[in-house]
């Protein structure tokens, strides 16, 4: 019944983090009895989650056991029924975070140029046109994104929109990052690349990032952690630490750890696809 | 390759077959001259009235009407029609009477701004006014209700206040929706203004010209000012698609 322990258990035991071994780390994000209904359906109830700092988590699970529900709330798109999300002790808006829409389509400005989609979170933030300006350019130089930001968003592939949408979020040096299903509305031969960008994006900053993925292969090779969803009223399955170094490569799918990894984290969720 | 070249004069192919149709329809006298005069004739009309004539008086006092009740149509309709939307209670609430009014033939609606305004200017332009705000206020409401949600919650995440979220996702998002009622409106506006100047004790524009024209039986005269008032309609809206596609470039991408 009460999974709460046992995700706990699943940090303090100690699976040393391929970043920070032997290292305590300090829970970043803390989600305590948090409940959440749609309608007659119970999405959360009372659900306990500790999300590490500095790692990259990846949510996985049944459909609609509420992997996209989960990131919602944290981010404060939906309001909980219940429940505390705390990020280092303080609330959602007294941090800064980035979130990432599966549809970068709708969630980009079509009148923007992609440098003014990517800095108009500054301008939320009251920063200065030249120092938006500047940091703009300072984090496509740091990203090594090579990209013809005087395009309109129309213009660019999916894919590079997506980045767009990716540098948007990280402009603002977001203490933790969303992303929902970021990438499953592009074609393979992107889904590839754009793994590679997000990979090295996250190592370039380290942000703490939560992503929502429904390809459990891209889950597995992302993530430090996979949190595996049960269905409805959804419970940590199971939090299964990813040890396979960085950067990783196509050489890493075929590892013989990180096969047994994926093959463990199917199981998972295999077990809790067929518990009706 | 080479059919390709051909493509920008296609439309030329349909006016260059109506005129061959015509000219042989009168030349073979299908048709009581009287009734349908030649195109040449029609054209010598146009050019007359056009060059100096009374058709270009009539045309200008015509295109003026239009522009100003359009004109205060959009300044009254579009920001009602973002208040509206922005708000979809208050629009359910009001949907039924903006319906219901939009579905009123504005010329029904003639004797009573005869009474309120008297003869003159300012009833037609009134009543095309009339009609041509519902027209755009449904388009503009509809147009900042159907912002796309993903856009408005983007905003949201990323800090903006209800207002900015206004300001720079709603009224952006609507832009195009506002394009569509500026054209309907327009073209709205034309049709009332020339029937209002066929009928209320007008002195000028096309619908006055069309309608002395028939009264005299100088029926050169009268294609002539037809073909007038269609190259206005057609002129009108490729203007309004000729500035949406400056302006909001991102129109259907």
């Amino acid at each position: 019944m009460n999974v709460a322990p046992q995700s706990v258990r699943a940090l303090s035991a100690g699976v040393p983090s391929p970043h920070a071994a032997g290292t305590k780390k300090r829970p970043h994000v803390t989600i305590r009895g948090l409940s959440k209904r749609f309608g007659n359906t119970v999405i959360y109830d009372n659900f306990d989650l500790d999300i590490p700092r500095g790692e990259l988590i990846s949510v996985f699970g049944p459909n609609g056991c509420g992997k996209s529900t989960l990131i919602n709330i944290v981010a404060g798109l939906i309001p909980p029924d219940a429940g505390q999300i705390l990020f280092d002790g303080m609330r959602l808006d007294q941090i800064k975070f980035g979130y990432v829409f599966q549809n970068y389509r709708e969630a980009l400005f079509p009148w923007l140029r992609a440098f003014d989609n990517i800095s108009y979170p500054l301008k939320m933030m009251r920063v200065e046109p030249a120092e938006r300006r500047a940091r703009t350019e300072q984090l496509v130089a740091h990203l090594g994104i090579k990209l013809n930001l005087d395009l309109f968003p129309y213009q660019m592939s999916g894919g590079q929109q997506q980045l767009v949408s990716i540098m948007r979020a990280l402009i603002v040096e977001p203490e933790i990052l969303f992303l929902d299903e970021p990438f499953s509305a592009l074609d393979y031969e992107m889904t590839l690349f754009m793994r590679e960008q997000l990979q090295r994006i996250f190592m370039e900053t380290g942000t703490t990032t939560v992503l929502v993925s429904h390809d459990l292969e891209e889950a597995v090779f992302l993530a430090d952690r996979v949190l595996l969803l049960s269905r409805h009223p959804a419970q940590v399955a199971d939090f299964t630490p990813v040890v396979a170094p960085r950067p990783r490569t196509d050489a890493t799918l075929s590892d013989p750890e990180f096969v047994r990894t994926k093959a463990h984290c199917l199981d998972v969720f295999q077990r809790e696809v067929r518990r009706a | 390759m080479k059919s390709d070249a051909f493509k920008p004069f296609l439309p030329l192919v349909g006016v260059a077959g109506l005129l061959a149709v015509w000219a042989l329809a009168t030349s073979l006298q299908w048709v009581d001259p009287v009734l349908l005069p030649s195109p040449v004739e029609t054209g010598k009309a146009l050019w007359k009235g056009m060059d100096g004539g009374a058709l270009g008086h009539d045309f200008v006092k015509t295109v003026y009407r239009t522009a100003a009740s359009t004109a205060i149509a959009a300044v009254i309709a579009i920001p009602l029609g973002i208040v509206l939307g922005a708000s979809e209670k208050v629009y359910r609430s009001l949907e039924f009477v903006i319906d219901f009014f939009r579905s009123t033939p504005a010329s029904a609606m003639f004797p009573l701004f005869l009474i309120l305004f008297g003869v003159g200017d300012e009833t037609k332009i009134s009543v095309a006014a009339f009609g041509a705000i519902l027209v755009i206020l449904f388009n503009v409401a509809y147009g900042v209700m159907n912002a796309r949600k993903t856009r408005l919650l983007a905003a949201k995440v990323m800090g903006a206040s209800r207002l900015r979220v206004l300001f720079d996702v709603m009224l952006l998002e609507s832009l195009p929706q506002t394009f569509v009622g500026l054209r309907n409106g327009v073209s709205l506006a034309l049709v009332i203004i020339v029937v209002a100047e066929m009928f209320i004790g007008s002195q000028d524009g096309l619908g006055h010209s069309v309608f002395e024209a028939e009264q005299l039986f100088d029926m050169p005269r009268m294609y002539a000012a037809i073909f007038a008032a269609g190259v206005l309609g057609y002129g009108l809206n490729l203007l309004f698609l000729l500035i949406e596609r400056r302006f909001v470039h991102w129109s259907g991408k």
